[in-house]
């Protein structure tokens, strides 16, 4: 049985519908993302299932039994907020103790669970400190810490890595990982960070006004988008407006105005004449020279028209003769050299006939 | 260059602070120094002071020789002390529901606070005469803790609802999640967070209080004198200053001790507040 399920709920605000019939199961145990840009109602979901919102319609069960009416203080989980908000008058330790002693356990247990959470999250040496005596990334252990001593049945995350910078965040975000599968509580995490959340979770749901797009694991995700907003919002893609010419398993053609005819691979029955969208991720794209004879299927001339090198990969945007223009991503995995291709380079872009993704309209 | 700049911006300081230090010194560290050097002088035989250089020790050892004294003191600090912990229940609640009323409101629910102040001081203490007297409550201990709390309320109001106000209302619902019940997170919460703001009130209530000697004589009786009410008695009608002066010296050691007290604890207390994230 799920351990968290959503069952068709929907959110008003005035005539806003921030949250739009949303269905969801999560198993125990599961590291569980709501993605999506800010307004898309992920928010509004984790404030529903925290308890400081209310459903409109639907109904939210926590091992089968549902939340409706039961107020944050009496719901077996816990939240991270996105400011942490650490009590600023207790020293760490009675942050972090202030949940145990919520639950009334006695004195001794309360210390030595307290040691415990803050020597997982490798704060054992701050515990006398106060919060503003502490780094950003601190204040968010000591968050995380409180939220997890006294073993929720979920941990709820409101954008809890969004306040940290770059370097700290990776750090973060491992650590989150190990410390997730130390104490197997279920995490729900909320962000607008695609690579955040395909880092971290076990199933991902994107959201779009309200609604779930897509609902599954961070690679199905990646390279099977369900549609048009998931491809764009998920990584970096190449997408061209298509018909279809030829359908057929492994003998899909595709025309795109600006690139040429494409072929591609897609084991759904599609209709000669309709239209949709074709999805290419960068890095399955290689560019050759022109004259290099090469055995994939798809293969279109044009010039480099501009690059970016970011160390370990560059960026090529490769203008093609038609006027379409497409990004690849090549690694720079070759000792001694810098670059494979320069601005103005005639080359030809090619990709295997299974690489991209069909996406109907 | 860079010589000359800050020479500049030491001129500067100067001429900016320089009217008002010299104003305080003429007008109140002068006047503080002929109070303390008048204590230590003997009563003329019209009132003023006895012609220099008469001195003495006289006015102490009668202030401390006397039990009236200690009593009057006592029951000025008493009287502070209720009409401080009044002005506290009194003005909490309000400050709480300002600090959390829609923010367009909330410049007008102060602007209310502070319009009493618009008309004078002593018109609002009659105004209480008027009050009182029909209700047969004038000339009692109980119109004289009125009068202090009405005067003072707003000065309580005030550094409570800034405080209220900069608290972030996550702490509430970060409490309220972690288990913590209505009356648990006021109490472990809200309470220790406005300290500062009790703190900062308290001074500015509990100070004015003790040296106050328009209330007492307005409303209270003829037993109902206070420290302030001592003191203006020497000076105008007993026509003995040293003894004012000395009264006067002693009033303003308890207030500074208390003022630092205050200052102590509500530092004590900042120093977690202020680090809201």
């Amino acid at each position: 049985m799920a351990l968290l399920e959503l069952k068709n709920i929907t959110r008003r605000f005035g005539a806003l519908e921030a949250v739009k019939d949303v269905s969801l199961s999560i198993a125990a145990g599961e590291f569980f993302t709501l993605l999506g840009p800010s307004g898309c109602g992920k928010t509004t979901i984790l404030r529903m299932i925290g308890g400081f919102d209310e459903p409109d319609a639907g109904d939210i069960l926590l091992d089968g039994k549902s939340l409706a009416g039961v107020p944050p203080e009496k719901r077996p989980l816990h939240t991270v907020f996105q400011s942490y908000a650490l009590f600023p008058h207790m020293s760490v330790a009675g942050n972090v103790a202030f949940p145990l002693e919520m639950a009334r356990l006695p004195a001794a247990e309360i210390k030595r669970r307290v040691a415990e959470a803050l020597s997982l999250v490798h704060l054992g040496d701050k515990a006398a400190q106060f919060p503003h005596e502490l780094s950003g990334g601190q204040r968010q252990r000591v968050a995380l810490a409180r939220g997890l001593v006294n073993k929720p049945r979920l941990l709820l995350l409101d954008e809890s890595l969004g306040a940290l910078d770059a370097k700290l965040r990776e750090e973060m975000q491992v650590e989150l990982i190990a410390i997730q599968r130390a104490v197997g509580i279920t995490f729900v995490f909320v962000t607008h960070a695609q690579d955040e959340a395909l880092a971290l979770s076990h199933r991902i749901a994107v959201m779009r006004d309200g609604r779930i797009e897509q609902c599954d694991e961070p690679d199905k995700l990646y390279t099977q988008p369900a549609n048009r907003f998931v491809a764009d919002f998920v990584g970096k893609i190449n997408l061209f407006d298509v018909e279809v010419l030829a359908a057929g398993k492994a003998a899909l053609k595709l025309a795109a105005p600006g690139l040429g005819e494409i072929a591609a691979s897609d084991p759904r029955p599609l209709r000669v004449g309709e239209r949709g969208a074709f999805a290419l991720r960068p890095e399955l794209i290689r560019i050759v020279d022109q004259k290099e004879a090469i055995e994939l299927k798809n293969r279109f001339f044009g010039r480099v028209k501009e690059l970016l090198y970011l160390g370990d990969v560059t960026l090529y945007k490769v203008e093609l003769a038609n006027g379409g223009v497409v990004e690849a991503l090549m690694t720079n995995a070759a000792p001694g050299r810098a670059l494979f291709h320069e601005v103005g380079d005639a080359v030809a872009v090619c990709w295997r006939h299974d690489a991209g993704v069909y996406l109907r309209n | 260059m860079a010589e000359v700049r800050s020479r500049a911006r030491e001129l500067t300081k100067w001429a900016v602070t320089l009217p008002p230090t010299a104003f305080l010194v003429a007008f109140f560290l002068l006047p503080a120094l002929i109070v303390v050097a008048a204590s230590f002088r003997e009563p003329g035989e019209f009132g003023g002071l006895a012609p220099w250089p008469a001195h003495s020790l006289d006015a102490y050892r009668f202030l401390f020789g006397d039990v009236i004294y200690l009593e009057i003191f006592a029951r000025s600090f008493a009287v502070a002390v209720l009409t401080t912990l009044i002005c506290i229940v009194l003005a909490y609640p309000l400050a709480w529901l300002i600090a959390h009323s829609p923010a367009k409101r909330r410049d007008l629910m102060v602007l209310l606070v502070v319009l009493p102040f618009a008309s004078n001081f002593l018109v609002r203490i009659y105004a209480w005469i008027m009050l009182l007297g029909p209700a047969n409550l004038l000339f009692t201990p109980f119109a004289v803790i009125i009068g202090m709390v009405y005067v003072h309320l707003p000065f309580m109001i005030l550094p409570l609802y800034t405080n209220l106000e900069n608290h972030d209302p996550a702490w509430l619902e970060a409490a309220q999640d972690l288990g913590a019940p209505a009356w648990t997170r006021f109490w472990r919460v809200t309470f220790p967070l406005s300290l500062p703001g009790i703190f900062a009130g308290s001074a500015l209530v509990f100070i004015p209080v003790i040296g106050i000697f328009a209330v007492p004589e307005l409303l209270g009786g003829t037993r109902d004198i206070l420290i302030g009410n001592l003191i203006k008695q020497q000076f105008l009608e007993d026509r003995d200053w040293p003894l004012g002066a000395a009264l006067s010296i002693l009033l303003t050691v308890v207030v500074l001790v208390l003022a630092a007290l205050a200052t102590w604890g509500a530092r004590r207390r900042r120093h977690g507040a202020k680090a809201a994230p």
